[in-house]
């Protein structure tokens, strides 16, 4: 079997042992500048309240410290190293300017309760993005206050809560297809909603004939995600949003997938009342290994009285403040305003882009996914027929003949030099290999990724055994989970705690 | 568009290997009523230069360079430059979440070390790897206490942060969980009759600060004891992360959350912060949030791995400890490499130097004739003044001298009149300290 | 593979062993095999309550949780401590792996149950797509 790698290439790289296997007494990687005030006794002023055991915290020095993250960021993959497919994660590419004009000290040193007459810049910026956002979504309203997705999934079901408790109740159940991603359904469970799952139709989309029967009195909202979690546009989008109004239910929308919307249609046009953003998704502020994330909420006007407290406004004398007298709001979601530092980074983005720059990334977006999907249909089964979006959804019913999973074809795709896409997920489909390139793939990087998925499907194919093992090019080799759960360490100890046991 | 890497004839041979004419046939999907035929109603395409002027202009229009003697959950310490140094790295801040360890040891490790630190200085047995912020991780912290009891009632002081409790109070509304207040005292910690007289049977959780929203240590020992009595937990938040250099930290605690903002994170108008969970090893598979363990790969070396995942929302849905997904990697990563750059000594020193300024501080004001509003217990970095004149009116006067004067207690504790709580760190002059103490006698 | 027996088995693949008025629960072979390698098992405590076909606790993998539903109804009289430290002995012989014992609220309900050789039929039919 002769593999041809193209795109990657063992290399040498430096081995990292635990700060802690480093630490020595007495070396230093900070100095303070000295008092200019009288020293205070700890003792003295704090009595029992003094700490007596400083704790097993490191003492290095700073080139250890930057040898230490510098060879364990080596050890990474990420999105400036190439194409990062994980569906529905959207990981395009975290523009520079960006992070630069988020450190401008202004805007970096300002505290949440300063004056707003030295904060208009900051609420300037919140302004503008607020603006920005609405006009993108085709929503009358939005708070910027949730601090990720899930976040904002919270603010949006309560939001529908306290609406329909002002229309006389807020009813028990929130319906979730099948296809949703796990954040939809405990959410719901966390605003005191039951949930209740809704079947997906044979084209993978919401079975109209179900939502008929199932929207009743008792049903406080649909939670969709469209396109869907396979990349699909509800095309019945005006028929569920009817079918809910008529009943007295809402339609939020988990706005996880809009890079395939920006610029082309708007989920306030469609029909959703509320609905999600995800700043570090759509707007290109960056993942950071898992977080810091950013959920604006967005929504129709009937539910603009319950937003979050505060609400940014402008005040009679033209300047900006904040509005606390919010007798309907749902209270806050979390302390000060958001994450405002998120905001900075997806208004620049948006600003890089324009009107024009948004179309034609949402154009590219889609574009990759099909290209994609063209060159692996036949050799990956596509479960589903429908049209395709910004990502795409195959299985790996062809690779299990043979004994290989998506879990296998993923960690073979390290070797090939890529990040796996998203495995086992949607749960919908049996085996799922979830790819999303994003707009940030060259037609080198796709091609690329389509030859080393190719040669997977091959080697699945001629000599499985491959394939069962790898990765084989990585510092490690596949980890045990198994024993990580059973009898889990999830933290250093120093060497005589770990001997007197 | 500079972040897109095709050409037009890129796009032509692809349009033309998927079979169609042009990109709209990909959009057909869209009910034709819907799709914009315009363009969104946002301001042209702006040039790099354009966008970094703007966002200085935006900046100029906030203050720059002031002296600040704001705390109150949010707090200005020195940022080691090593730290952005580091984080900017692509490999860390381009990264996701480490689901395929293979390729993300650089993220899990780190975090494992992060974990191991935050045990260290909080006392508890098992951190995870970060939630959004204190406030909300304060909520979480109450219903994992509902959890681990399988009781439903609340209890917390008013000497919580307000913003806290407000955040509290939208979580519990529809969690079926009465909240009870308990009252400080006349020396600025929770009352311990008032708290005896708020937990029965039913608590699940009691929420503390310590130090709290007025800059005072609170009696954990005594507080855990009354809790403990009725069989309830303790939930202590910490939002000055720096005291733990030099304060007791609260293991008589069940649950500790933290806010770590203090450690390394810009102060940035609010956000991201890094809120952190902490508990004891019996109740682990009750908290939220990710964890990373160690383990072994088939070769025997040691490695990193997400585990326990099962309490989380992808596994099980509604059944989930939360819902939280993305929590706050990047900024925990900024924690984690201040706390290794201070260190086991440097932590103590850098305390140490807030104390000493806050002390000064409180002697100077008082010296002016300020008054100190709560006497008899002990306090870290922020303390509470109640003055002869309006604060605003006073903070007014300092602003003209590029000075940011403490935080007004009127919109949360109308009681206290005229006080206002004023926080010094490492970073707080002697000269502004001076400065501000002649303001406050006027 | 062998199913006792003396078991009776449900659809939701628990296995059943009546002894006079005390029932022993535990999950079955096929069970084991789907869920891969188990890491944790959460069970009621002694004097809960269980109702059968209702949910009274759940085994978890690396990467999935399975609810456990309770073949019959009655009180909870012992759980399987040993499975709190080493849960892999289900993988290692799920039929021998009780999880826990009750006394029987009404015997007739064991009845109701598949016999060792239509369970067999019914896992194979499962598992076999």
């Amino acid at each position: 079997m002769n593999s041809k790698i193209r795109k990657a290439t063992t290399h040498i790289s430096q081995n990292e042992g635990l700060i802690f296997e480093k630490s020595s007494p007495g070396k230093k990687a900070y100095k303070l500048p000295p008092l200019d005030v009288p020293a205070v006794d700890a003792e003295e002023v704090l009595g029992k309240a003094a700490r007596n055991d400083p704790g097993q915290l490191p003492e290095v020095s700073e080139v250890e410290i930057i040898r230490h993250f510098t060879r364990m960021s080596t050890w990474n993959y990420a999105v400036d190293h190439g194409m990062y497919p994980l569906g529905s994660c959207t990981m395009k590419y975290n523009a520079r300017v960006n992070e630069y004009v988020a450190r401008i000290p202004g805007l970096a040193e300002a505290h949440p309760y300063q004056p707003t007459r030295i904060s208009q810049g900051a609420l300037r910026i919140m302004k503008m993005l607020r603006d920005q956002l609405m006009e993108i979504t085709g929503m009358d309203a939005i708070t910027l206050q949730p601090a990720a997705g899930a976040h904002g999934e919270l603010t949006g079901i309560l939001l529908v809560r306290a609406y329909l408790e002002s229309q006389g109740s807020p009813r028990k159940k929130i319906l979730v297809p099948d296809s949703a991603h796990g954040t939809n359904p405990a959410t719901a469970a966390m605003c005191g909603y039951a949930v209740e799952n809704l079947k997906s139709n044979a084209a993978g989309m919401v079975d109209i004939a179900s939502l008929e029967a199932q929207v009743n009195q008792d049903v406080a909202a649909l939670m969709l995600t469209n396109p869907n979690t396979l990349g699909v546009f509800e095309q019945e989008i005006r028929k569920i949003a009817d079918v809910l109004h008529a009943r007295g239910a809402l339609l939020y929308m988990d706005g996880a997938n809009m890079n395939a919307l920006v610029g082309k249609v708007r989920p306030g046009d469609f029909g959703a009342d509320v609905m999600h953003l995800n700043l570090h998704k759509t707007f290109s502020t960056p993942h950071g290994g898992g977080g810091p994330g950013s959920g604006p909420v967005a929504c129709k006007k009937i539910l603009e009285p319950f937003l979050p407290t505060p609400v940014v406004i402008t005040k009679p004398d033209g300047t900006l403040g904040f509005d606390y007298d919010r007798p309907q709001s749902i209270g806050r979601v979390r302390m000060f305003y958001g994450n405002f530092g998120m905001f900075v980074r997806a208004l620049a983005y948006i600003m890089a882009n324009g009107p024009d720059g948004l179309r034609q990334t949402t154009e590219d977006a889609v574009l990759n996914a099909n290209y994609i999907r063209k060159h692996l249909q036949g050799l990956y089964d596509l479960p589903y027929n429908t049209p395709t979006m910004h990502e795409v959804v195959f299985s790996d019913k062809i690779q299990t003949r043979k004994g290989i999973k998506t879990g296998d074809i993923a960690k073979r795709l390290i070797d090939y030099g890529f990040h796996p896409y998203t495995v086992s997920f949607p749960l919908v489909v049996p085996g799922a290999l979830m790819i999303e390139p994003t707009e940030s793939e060259s037609k080198e990087e796709l091609d690329l990724f389509i030859d080393a998925m190719k040669q997977i499907a091959r080697e699945a194919e001629e000599s499985p055994e491959v394939i069962a093992d790898a990765p084989y090019h990585t510092r490690l080799t596949r980890l045990d989970e198994t024993a990580a759960a059973r009898k889990p360490v999830l933290r250093w100890k120093p060497q005589a705690e770990l001997v007197a046991k | 568009m500079r972040y897109l890497p095709k050409s037009q004839s890129d796009r032509e041979a692809m349009l033309s290997d998927i079979g169609v004419q042009s990109i709209d046939a990909l959009f057909a999907a869209i009910p034709e009523e819907y799709r914009l035929t315009g363009d969104l109603k946002i301001p042209r395409s702006y040039a790099e230069s354009e966008i970094v002027e703007f966002f200085r202009d935006r900046a100029a229009e906030n203050a720059q360079g002031y002296a600040t003697f704001l705390g109150a959950g949010a707090y200005s310490h020195y940022r080691p430059v090593v730290i952005d140094a580091l984080i900017s790295r692509g490999e860390f801040f381009t990264a996701y979440t480490p689901y395929q360890p293979e390729i993300a040891q650089g993220t899990l490790q780190s975090i494992f070390e992060f974990q191991t630190m935050i045990c260290e200085l909080t006392g508890m047995d098992v951190a995870n790897a970060s939630m959004y912020d204190g406030s909300t991780g304060a909520a979480e912290g109450l219903m994992m206490a509902a959890r681990v009891t399988g009781r439903h009632k609340s209890a917390i002081a008013t000497s919580v942060h307000p913003e806290y409790r407000e955040v509290i109070a939208t979580y519990a509304r529809y969690q079926g969980m009465p909240l009870a207040t308990v009252a400080y005292g006349k020396d600025g910690r929770v009352d311990l009759e008032a708290l005896d007289k708020a937990v029965d049977g039913e608590t699940a959780g009691v929420l503390i600060q310590s130090p709290n929203f007025f800059g005072i240590i609170e009696d954990v020992a005594a507080i855990a004891d009354v809790v403990h009595k009725r069989g309830a937990l303790l939930v202590v938040s910490i939002a000055e992360a720096v005291s733990l250099g030099i304060v007791k930290p609260p293991t008589e605690a069940d649950i500790v959350s933290l806010e770590a903002q203090s450690f390394g994170v810009p102060i940035g108008f609010g956000g991201p912060y890094c809120g952190v969970m902490a508990t004891r090893d019996k109740f682990v598979r009750q908290m939220p949030g990710r964890l990373v363990g160690e383990t072994t790969d088939r070769n025997g070396k040691r490695g990193f791995v997400l585990t326990l995942s099962t309490r989380e929302q992808h596994i099980r849905r509604e059944k989930a400890t939360s819902n939280i997904c993305t929590n706050q990697a990047l900024v925990a990563l900024m924690c984690n490499i201040f706390m290794t750059i201070y260190g086991k000594q440097g932590l103590k020193e850098l305390a140490q130097q807030n104390l000493a300024k806050a002390h000064y501080a409180a002697d100077e004001f008082r010296k002016n004739g300020a008054a100190l509003v709560f006497e008899g217990a002990p306090f870290f970095n922020e303390f509470v003044i109640r003055t002869k004149t309006y604060p605003r009116a006073i903070n007014d006067r300092l602003l003209e001298q590029k000075i940011i004067g403490g935080f007004p207690l009127k919109r949360f504790y109308p009681e206290l009149e005229n006080a206002s709580v004023w926080c010094c760190t490492e970073t707080t002059t002697k000269a502004s300290i001076d400065a501000a103490a002649k303001e406050v006698a006027q | 593979m062998a199913y006792p027996a003396d078991f009776k088995y449900t659809k939701e693949h628990e296995w059943l062993k009546v002894d006079g008025n005390t029932g022993t629960i535990g999950i079955t072979d096929h069970a084991q095999n789907s869920l891969g390698d188990i890491v944790f098992v959460e069970l009621p405590k002694v004097g809960a309550e269980i109702t059968a076909g209702q949910t009274f606790g759940s085994v978890e993998s690396v990467k999935a949780v399975s609810d456990l539903y309770a073949p019959v109804s009655g009180t909870v009289t012992a759980v399987n401590e040993a499975l709190n430290t080493s849960p892999e002995e289900v993988n290692k012989d799920a039929h021998a792996a009780w999880m826990i014992k009750v006394t029987l609220k009404d015997p007739a309900e064991a009845d109701k149950l598949l016999s060792a050789a239509d369970y067999e039929k019914f896992a194979a039919e499962e598992g076999g797509h």
